[in-house]
């Protein structure tokens, strides 16, 4: 044994107690009351409802390697996003530190297996944990900086949901600094003790914690750097420990459970959970209450989204309903469920009553007000989910009842006639009418055994309003240009229940979904086209067992690579920007697509707007999102031509009819009427179509 | 409280188009829907409030045939606790005396504290509820908007001219016709009918009624409908022309003219 230059910890005392005594007692009670906080952090997830979050492992941990681990989202906010991989990832190598560190109050010379000091491992390990600790300082003090005195706008919290969240995020900041310093300054007072004696001290890289530890205390007697090195222990060991019980209170609470969060995670975007996972249709009838009221009517997963939530602000900073003032932010959404569990569950006492959400903890224009346009999940860097809480507890509302008057009407429609006009059936494949001589489009009669090959799905606005459904004509003159037949289902079709199912009235929309799939099924088609992206995520993912679904802009890319539509060169005075539709491009990752049948317009000149593709910014929502009438101050639609404008484009192109219908609007609103056109990708296309002159009819003998 | 609302189911008006037929008779009725009448869905909402807030039950009433059962399962789901039929081959073509001599007749083998019925109907002309009234010996309140209980009388609002409010006392039982706006219906989901689908609603004929066929139906009418006809189109509509500034201003100014806006 080699001469040791101080006492170990678990040779010395601290206050006439001996340190080993401590290290015993304290991590003791630490885990025992930090056992007995997760047990109570638990009830709520045992009385929650089911959720099946165990299938497809090796996806699952694919994301947790690559999401939870790798960090991957985390740089899309650049300063924070480096310094939470700075902390995290000196976490990661600093966990093997901080055990062996609680061993050795008890045992010296203690080391992980594999980590011995005097192996080559064990010594790369303690240069690599001593930059780490270094960076993990330079990290949080730069964070507290942030926070404390440059306090990013969206970490603010309103008045009226609570108090600011600047302290919780300073006092942990501070603690893991502690943590730093402590280490640190444990080592480096045993470093400047050993080069005191005389003895060759162990390597310390220049410039890390203990480094510099060593060099402040340099010079200090034997007692008072035997001082330190006890004193440094025991601040290191009771920090730890109060961490370890600090993290459940708060969102802090994500530093424990992340990581399996990530692992949970919802895998299918795009897709509505059940209303209850294990339930067959039939049984639902049998349910007393549908959809989520209390807070314990969430699944298990969803309650541990509550408690990850970390509280980083970007979903909201996303969210477009929160951008317009709309009484909706996805992050308070997590938090104020979060609190509600604590108040229900608390750690002593007599809990608060379990409740219904809506109107103490959550208000109805908050839970209508989501466009379900996914940017907030898109963002969260441990993957918790929004879209499927919003729709659950909106079955809640309309279980109750409780639906705007504003949404009564098209609901009512969408039951007796199949679209949210409460237009007649027979009109539905009126828009054809017009086009009957340049683009002939077969109108099934399903009842009579008509079939096609390729079936259009339509769906509602595009059959019925009379503005958008030019995207259906300029779709069919596309396709029938290119040789293709062009078949709609007509009255058969229903509206797709894209937004009903969305909106929380699951029943009607199982009542759509039945109606569309016979139709579908006996017209045998084997493939369906649909220009709304709505539709499209809706055949493809609320539906089963239909043939392949495809967007137009996919078909048209298509024709056009095979040589089967030829277009004219784009007009030199026009800058093209195109718009992400929600539900083709976040919610079904179509970016690619429309950009390159936009691109293959000679000449075409194109911008991005500052948010495109994954962080597209939605243009207000489709479907029965129409028909609501929101709270606001602005409208998300003008925000959006805004961007378009400063991007310097004069024509917005959409592939969605919803899209079209609020940028034409919101061009309108914003005085650009005249200075910018909102187009649809269909149309576009359409009108840039090399056509054959059409020679004069010969005429009848 | 005992509550009984009178509801009518009726062609819908926002998700028909409405045509008369060629000999004036009727309106086309292949592909029409139905629903409740507006008015009478906002005087069960108000019943079910009611009854929420100081007890008793809501029965819902209609005149009409076998289909009719369509409507009172849907306001059953809405929350109503009772719903019957009243519906026999010889109440049909009844004036609006007759359905209020039908009505009468269910009302006195009751016993309520309350009854509602809608102001008027969308293939209405806004009669039953005052008949009621007077067949019953009641008092009567029309175009109904608020209604607050104070013990044995209501208090309540009507709307007059200029969109002022009038507040009168009215003592029970009476009856009231409502009006729409005075609150904001609860939505009757898909789940909610399928769970009354299978209640069985009990149904009243002229027997059970205790009616002769000569006071109600097409032979006990004095009001006689002749016909229908879509009235010839008059002068087109003005179209207002300019850019959107210009037209705004010229669509405030004709408001103001014709006192629409103050």
């Amino acid at each position: 044994m080699e001469h040791l230059a101080l006492l170990p910890p678990s040779g010395a005392a601290f206050f006439g107690i001996p340190v080993w005594f401590l290290a015993v007692v304290i991590p003791v009670a630490a885990i025992c009351i930090f056992v007995r906080t997760l047990a109570l952090r638990l009830q709520p997830l045992m009385k929650a409802a089911p959720d099946v979050r165990t299938d497809r492992i090796f996806t699952r941990t694919w994301y947790m390697l690559k999401f939870a681990f790798g960090q991957y989202k985390q740089p899309r906010y650049w300063t924070a996003g480096v310094l939470h991989i700075a902390i995290f990832a000196g976490f990661i190598i600093l966990s093997a530190r901080s055990i062996t560190l609680v061993f050795l109050g008890v045992t010296d010379g203690f080391y992980l297996p594999g980590l011995n000091p005097e192996s080559f491992t064990g010594a790369a390990y303690n240069i690599l944990k001593d930059m780490a600790a270094t960076a993990v300082l330079i990290a949080c003090a730069l964070a507290a900086v942030r926070r404390g005195i440059f306090k990013p706008e969206r970490y603010n919290v309103p008045p009226k949901i609570g108090h600011d969240h600047t302290g919780e995020a300073v006092l942990i900041l501070g603690m893991i600094s502690g943590l730093m310093l402590a280490d640190g300054f444990f080592e480096g007072s045993l470093a400047a003790a050993q080069a005191a004696q005389g003895i060759t001290p162990h390597f310390l890289l220049p410039a890390t914690v203990p480094w510099f530890a060593s060099k402040l205390l340099a010079g200090a007697s034997l007692e008072s750097l035997q001082a330190w090195h006890t004193n440094a222990y025991m601040v290191h060991e009771v920090i730890f420990f109060t961490f370890l019980n600090v993290l459940p209170l708060g969102k802090h609470f994500h530093v424990i459970t992340s990581i399996p969060n990530v692992w949970l995670a919802k895998l299918d975007k795009g897709t509505v959970k059940p209303v209850r996972y294990g339930l067959e249709r039939e049984q639902l009838d049998e349910l007393e209450s549908l959809g989520v009221k209390k807070v314990t009517d969430f699944t298990w997963k969803h309650i541990l989204d509550f408690y990850s939530c970390a509280d980083c602000g970007r979903c909201s900073d996303q969210c477009p309903a929160n951008a317009v003032g709309r009484p909706l932010s996805p992050r308070f959404i997590s938090i104020k469920c979060r609190d509600k569990l604590f108040r229900i569950f608390p750690l002593k006492g007599e809990g608060e009553p379990n409740d219904e959400l809506i109107g103490s903890v959550l208000s109805e224009d908050e839970i209508w007000s989501c466009t379900t346009c996914g940017a907030c999940e898109n963002e969260c860097p441990i993957l918790i989910q929004y879209i499927d809480k919003i729709v659950d507890l909106r079955r809640g509302l309309v279980d109750a009842g409780n639906v705007p008057q504003s949404l009564q009407k098209p609901l009512s429609a969408l039951e007796k006639r199949g679209n949210p006009y409460g237009k007649m059936e027979k009109k539905r494949a009126e828009w054809t009418k017009d086009i009957k001589d340049e683009a002939p489009v077969r109108v099934l009669d399903i009842a009579k055994g008509d079939t096609a090959d390729t079936l259009y799905f339509v769906d509602s606005i595009t059959s019925f309003d009379d503005q958008i459904c030019s995207i259906a004509k300029a779709a069919a003159r596309a396709l029938t240009t290119a040789g293709e037949e062009v078949a709609v289902l007509g009255p058969a079709e229903k509206d797709s229940g894209h937004e009903v199912r969305r909106f929380g009235e699951e029943f009607l929309f199982m009542d759509l979904k039945d109606q569309n799939t016979e139709a579908i099924l006996s017209s045998g088609a084997k493939k369906i086209i649909t220009t709304d992206p709505h539709a499209f995520n809706c055949l493809k993912k609320d539906y089963e067992n239909l043939p392949p679904v495809e967007h137009i802009s996919t078909t048209l890319l298509r024709l056009v690579r095979q040589g089967r539509l030829h277009l004219d060169a784009a007009d030199p005075e026009k800058i093209y920007t195109y718009h992400d539709p929600c539900y083709l491009g976040r919610h079904n990752d179509l970016y690619e697509d429309p950009r390159q049948l936009l691109d293959s317009i000679p000449g075409l000149k194109r911008v991005e707007m500052a948010r495109s593709r994954d962080t597209s910014f939605c243009c207000g929502g489709g479907g029965l999102m129409l028909f609501y009438e929101p709270e606001e101050e602005t409208r998300m639609g003008s925000i959006r031509v805004d961007m378009a404008n400063k991007a310097g484009a004069n024509v917005i192109v959409t592939a969605c009819p919803f899209c079209k219908v609020n940028m034409e609007d919101a061009i309108k609103t914003s005085g650009l009427e005249g200075k910018m056109v909102a187009v649809d990708l269909a149309e576009l296309i359409d009108a840039h179509v090399v056509r054959p002159e059409k020679k004069a009819e010969p005429q009848a003998a | 409280m005992e509550i009984l609302v009178c509801v009518k189911r009726v062609p819908d008006t926002a998700e028909n188009e409405i045509a008369v037929k060629a000999d004036g008779t009727d309106i086309v009725r292949d592909d029409v829907v139905y629903s409740v009448n507006e008015w009478d869905n906002y005087a069960v909402e108000e019943a079910i409030q009611i009854r929420d807030n100081v007890g008793g039950t809501v029965t819902v009433v209609s005149v009409g045939d076998e289909e009719s059962e369509e409507i009172i399962r849907r306001e059953m789901a809405m929350g109503a606790d009772k719903g019957v039929l009243l519906s026999d081959a010889a109440f049909e073509g009844s004036d609006g005396l007759g359905v209020a001599t039908i009505l009468k007749s269910f009302v006195d083998k009751g016993k309520y504290d309350l009854i509602l019925t809608g102001a008027l109907a969308d293939d209405g002309a806004g009669q039953v509820g005052g008949m009621l009234a007077a067949l019953l010996d009641l008092p009567y309140a029309s175009v109904v908007n608020k209604i607050e209980v104070k013990g044995d009388k209501l208090l309540v609002g009507r709307e007059i001219e200029g969109g002022n409010q009038e507040m009168n006392e009215i003592s029970l039982p009476c009856v009231l016709s409502i009006q729409t706006g005075i609150n904001e219906p609860r939505y009757v989901g898909i789940r909610g009918i399928r769970k009354v689908a299978s209640l069985e609603i009990p149904c009243d004929g002229k027997d059970a009624c205790g009616l002769d066929a000569g006071v109600v139906g097409a032979a006990g009418s004095k009001v006689k409908r002749l016909t229908y006809f879509v009235p010839e189109l008059g002068e087109g509509a003005e179209m207002i022309e300019g850019s959107t500034e210009e037209q705004v201003e010229k669509v405030i100014e004709i408001l103001k003219a014709k006192g629409g806006i103050k």
